[in-house]
């Protein structure tokens, strides 16, 4: 078992109902579950229906048994699949430690649409989340995944990318493996593109 | 799940400790209705249980469940009920009465308390309900416990012949923790024939058996392995936790370093309460910190513990306003609390911009037809000569409530509540009310509970028009069969029940219209709302999710730009302002309607409803 850097290692990982926040956090707890960590994963969802804004907390410790929600300010990595949302769970749970790995393509929640709420400014948004944290890494998920054939496969593109943070507990291989263990067939091959993509995403920025 | 693998360590959730802890009590039955946050747990035991040779069944309602349980003990079999907390309100009297008859093969309940209301109209405490009845309760502070607590919980459920309580809060069956698995059985648990002489009948002078029982159990808490203490020997400081607490509290002690004066006491025997061990921790004491879900019910009890033994404490939690009243704990609640208790201090964090950030409401999935039928139903009551009165009920159409269904609803109570509601308003356009009343329920709402009501609204013929949205499934907690489906929990098809006929069976007229069809729905709605009588209209189209889970997009929906006339068009926005689908945006660079190619599932009813034609369906025929 390797040490981990921070103890308990605490992953906040945001976006809004139906973007497969349950899956990702899931993915992540059971490969640290595996590697004989103590995990413990608090879920929020929008109401059991879509389009609220949900969240997991994934904690992950050598030997202490925790509780499944993160203090706030005690974030150390933040996945993000929408920026609002990213913002809004960064403002509560990011320290002076945190990375961030997000989407920086917008979800405009209906009152938006209709006229009665006024989404923040783009530049000004990412500034703040940027502001906010050690690093932010934007990367466009949504957009490879449809690039690769199904919107759905965002979340396993941002997985990608997030192995490729400096602290990320996961390494690119661990989740490759996760993924062929999980899915079969097209569906598979799908998210391989989608994460190998998503890798390549943060590896491009930092080069 | 079923994996005979003692000792393995696995993630599991708080629902699926549940469904692994049943299975290593060797359980013979199961029944539930879905309710968040436990709804997932029958759909669990449903898919296994031919494998362990048990049976199991989502019930019409919590009521069928629970009674069927305590059917199914009478046979000593070990039966198990899983409800959320409205549910075993609903059950109350199955409860009221089985306690003081008692049981004969063990049975538990399960029921998920949701604090904070996450997927709920109401943050009611179920221990109430044990307290009531007179049956023992268990709280898990972990999901080991919660598996570990299954077996337990039906082990003395046989010993004292009372059924047993496992109470979870939405933290324990949403969130996922280390479990170590036991032993599965060879077979389930041994059944026996009902004998003549056997008796599980409720009379009133059972009650005394059962307040023994009640004795009985609180000397057994006494030594029960899920009560535990930490701290020092005799701190002036002791938080007393139930549930999610003790891990909150046990990390906010660490946090604020004040692990060497404070004691944490957890009781994972909610009721009845170990008054010896209580008292022995409350010795010496000064101030006491309870941290509990919901209400203070802990609180008040320990309370009266020390208040009936002289002691002078303080107390704080719930009540005294240390911890919210309303809401669930968390960590930084639990952290000033226990910041509060000591004097302790935590390192002051840098604080983000205070600018509120927008919220996001709730909305009706893009696709989704109760969005079609409020924007209809709404436009043919505008055009009344009075506004209408709509009653709501519980199910996803609860957001019609909201934005997402243009503020339909007048009233909204309990589930399957809307149509007795709405009979009383239909009785008084006898004596002068003079408005349209409209009921709304969902297909499985109508199976749970409306059908009472509509014998009732129909034998008596009140005025009014029920719409029955029937998107074949239990769309809100995720998809599980009721009577119309065509499925079992255990996956067997059965001849699906025709709503329809069901209506017509009791003598009232009962319509079909498509959501869908915007011009023809209009019409039968108008029509509908000028008949007098008792009117059922059944509004038919598949819930979106399951149409998406079930086929790739089977159309494209597109907005032609060069025909989109933008703000300029005197439409006001309707596709993505009035219409309000998630997959209506906007285009705000070209100030043009556009539709988002990720949330567009293809239903093409916004199609119909652009001024301009713009909006183009491409590919097959539109829904």
């Amino acid at each position: 078992m390797k040490k981990l850097k921070f103890d308990p290692l605490n992953i906040v990982i945001c976006g809004i109902g139906g973007q497969g926040n349950v899956l990702a956090s899931e993915v992540v707890g059971s490969a640290m579950t595996d590697r004989g960590y103590r995990v413990a994963i608090g879920e929020t969802y929008g109401a059991s229906q879509r389009g609220g804004s949900v969240m997991s907390h994934v904690r992950v410790s050598e030997d202490q048994e925790l509780s499944v929600l993160i203090p706030s300010g005690e974030a150390h990595m933040i996945i993000g699949f929408e920026p609002l949302e990213t913002l809004r769970m960064t403002r509560k749970y990011a320290g002076p430690n945190t990375t961030i790995v997000y989407d920086p393509r917008p979800v405009y929640p209906l009152g938006v649409l209709q006229g009665i709420q006024q989404y923040p400014d783009q530049e000004a948004l990412m500034a703040e989340i940027e502001s906010l944290s050690a690093a932010a890494y934007p990367v466009p998920a949504a957009d490879i995944a449809m690039e690769v054939g199904d919107s759905r496969a965002a979340n396993i593109a941002l997985l990608g990318a997030f192995t490729q943070l400096p602290d990320a507990p996961l390494s690119r291989e661990d989740l490759e493996k996760i993924l062929t263990q999980r899915f079969k067939g097209a569906v598979l091959e799908l998210n391989q593109k989608a994460f190998t993509k998503g890798c390549a995403a943060v590896n491009k920025k930092e080069a | 799940m079923t994996a005979n693998a003692p000792g393995q360590v696995c993630l599991m959730q708080g629902n699926e400790a549940i469904v692994r802890g049943a299975l290593e009590a060797g359980i013979n039955f199961a029944a539930s209705y879905p309710g968040s946050p436990s709804s997932q747990v029958l759909g669990m035991l449903g898919k296994v249980a031919k494998e362990r040779n048990f049976y199991a069944e989502w019930s019409t309602n919590e009521t069928c469940a629970m009674e069927a349980c305590i059917g199914a003990s009478l046979a000593n079999a070990r039966a198990l009920c899983i409800v959320k907390q409205n549910g075993l309100l609903f059950a109350a009297d199955a409860i009221h009465c089985g306690a003081q008859h008692g049981v004969k093969g063990g049975m538990v309940i399960v029921t998920s308390d949701d604090p904070s209301a996450h997927s709920s109209t109401n943050e009611f405490d179920s221990r109430y309900q044990a307290m009531s009845a007179n049956i023992p309760m268990l709280e898990p502070t972990s999901m080991q416990e919660t598996k570990d607590m299954v077996p337990y919980a039906f082990e003395l459920s046989e010993r004292t012949h009372q059924m047993v309580i496992i109470r979870l809060t939405t933290r324990v069956c949403h969130g996922r923790g280390n479990v170590v698995l036991g032993a599965l059985p060879e077979k389930p648990h041994q059944m026996k024939q009902v004998g003549e002489w056997d008796r599980m009948v409720c009379v009133s002078y059972l009650r005394s058996a059962m307040l023994q029982k009640m004795d009985m159990l609180r000397q057994e808490f006494e030594n029960c392995p899920y009560n535990h203490y930490v701290g020092p020997d005799h701190p002036k400081e002791l938080v007393v936790a139930g549930g999610t607490g003790r891990l909150y509290g046990q990390e906010a002690i660490r946090r604020l370093d004040v692990g060497d004066r404070v004691g944490l006491l957890s009781l994972g025997t909610i009721w009845p309460l170990p008054e010896k061990t209580i008292l022995r921790h409350l010795e010496g004491v000064e101030k006491v910190l309870t941290l509990e879900e919901v209400d203070p019910v802990l609180e008040r009890n320990l309370q009266a513990i020390a208040g009936s033994h002289q002691m002078k404490i303080v107390f704080s939690g719930r009540e005294d306003g240390a911890l919210p009243k309303i809401g669930e704990l968390d960590p930084d609640n639990v952290a000033q609390a226990i910041s509060l208790l000591t004097g302790a201090k935590l390192p002051e964090k840098k604080i983000a911009s205070q600018e509120p950030l927008i919220e996001r409401e709730l909305t009706f999935c893009a696709g989704c037809p109760h969005r079609a039928t409020f924007h209809i139903l709404k436009k043919v009551l505008r055009q009344e000569k009075h506004p209408g009165a709509v009653i709501g009920d519980i199910g996803c159409y609860i957001m019609s409530g909201q934005a997402a269904g243009q503020y339909a609803f007048q009233a909204c109570n309990c589930m399957g509540s809307g149509i007795n509601l709405a009979e009383a308003l239909g009785q008084l356009t006898h004596y002068g009310l003079d408005q349209k009343v409209v009921t709304v329920c969902g297909d499985s709402t109508f199976f749970h509970t409306i059908l009472p009501g509509l014998v009732n609204a129909t034998y008596h013929n009140a005025n009014m028009l029920l719409m029955v949205l029937d998107n074949s499934a239990t769309a809100m907690t995720g998809f599980q069969p009721h009577p119309a489906t065509g499925i079992t929990a255990m996956g067997d098809q059965v001849p699906a029940m025709d709503i329809q006929k069901i209506v017509e069976g009791i003598g009232c007229k009962a319509e079909i219209a498509d959501p869908f069809d915007v011009k023809e729905t209009e019409k039968t709605i108008r029509r509908l709302l000028n008949t007098p009588g008792m009117n059922v209209l059944i509004m038919r189209q598949p819930c979106a999710t399951l149409m998406t889970k079930k086929k790739k997009r089977p159309v494209r929906v597109y907005v032609d730009q060069n025909v989109c006339l933008g703000d300029g068009c005197g439409c006001d926005k309707y596709c993505s302002r009035v219409w309000g689908c998630p997959g209506n945006t906007w285009d705000f660079k070209n100030n043009k309607a556009y539709i988002d190619p990720v949330t567009c599932v293809g239903c093409g009813v916004c199609a119909k409803l652009c001024p301009s034609g713009a909006i183009k369906v491409e590919g097959g025929e539109e829904a």
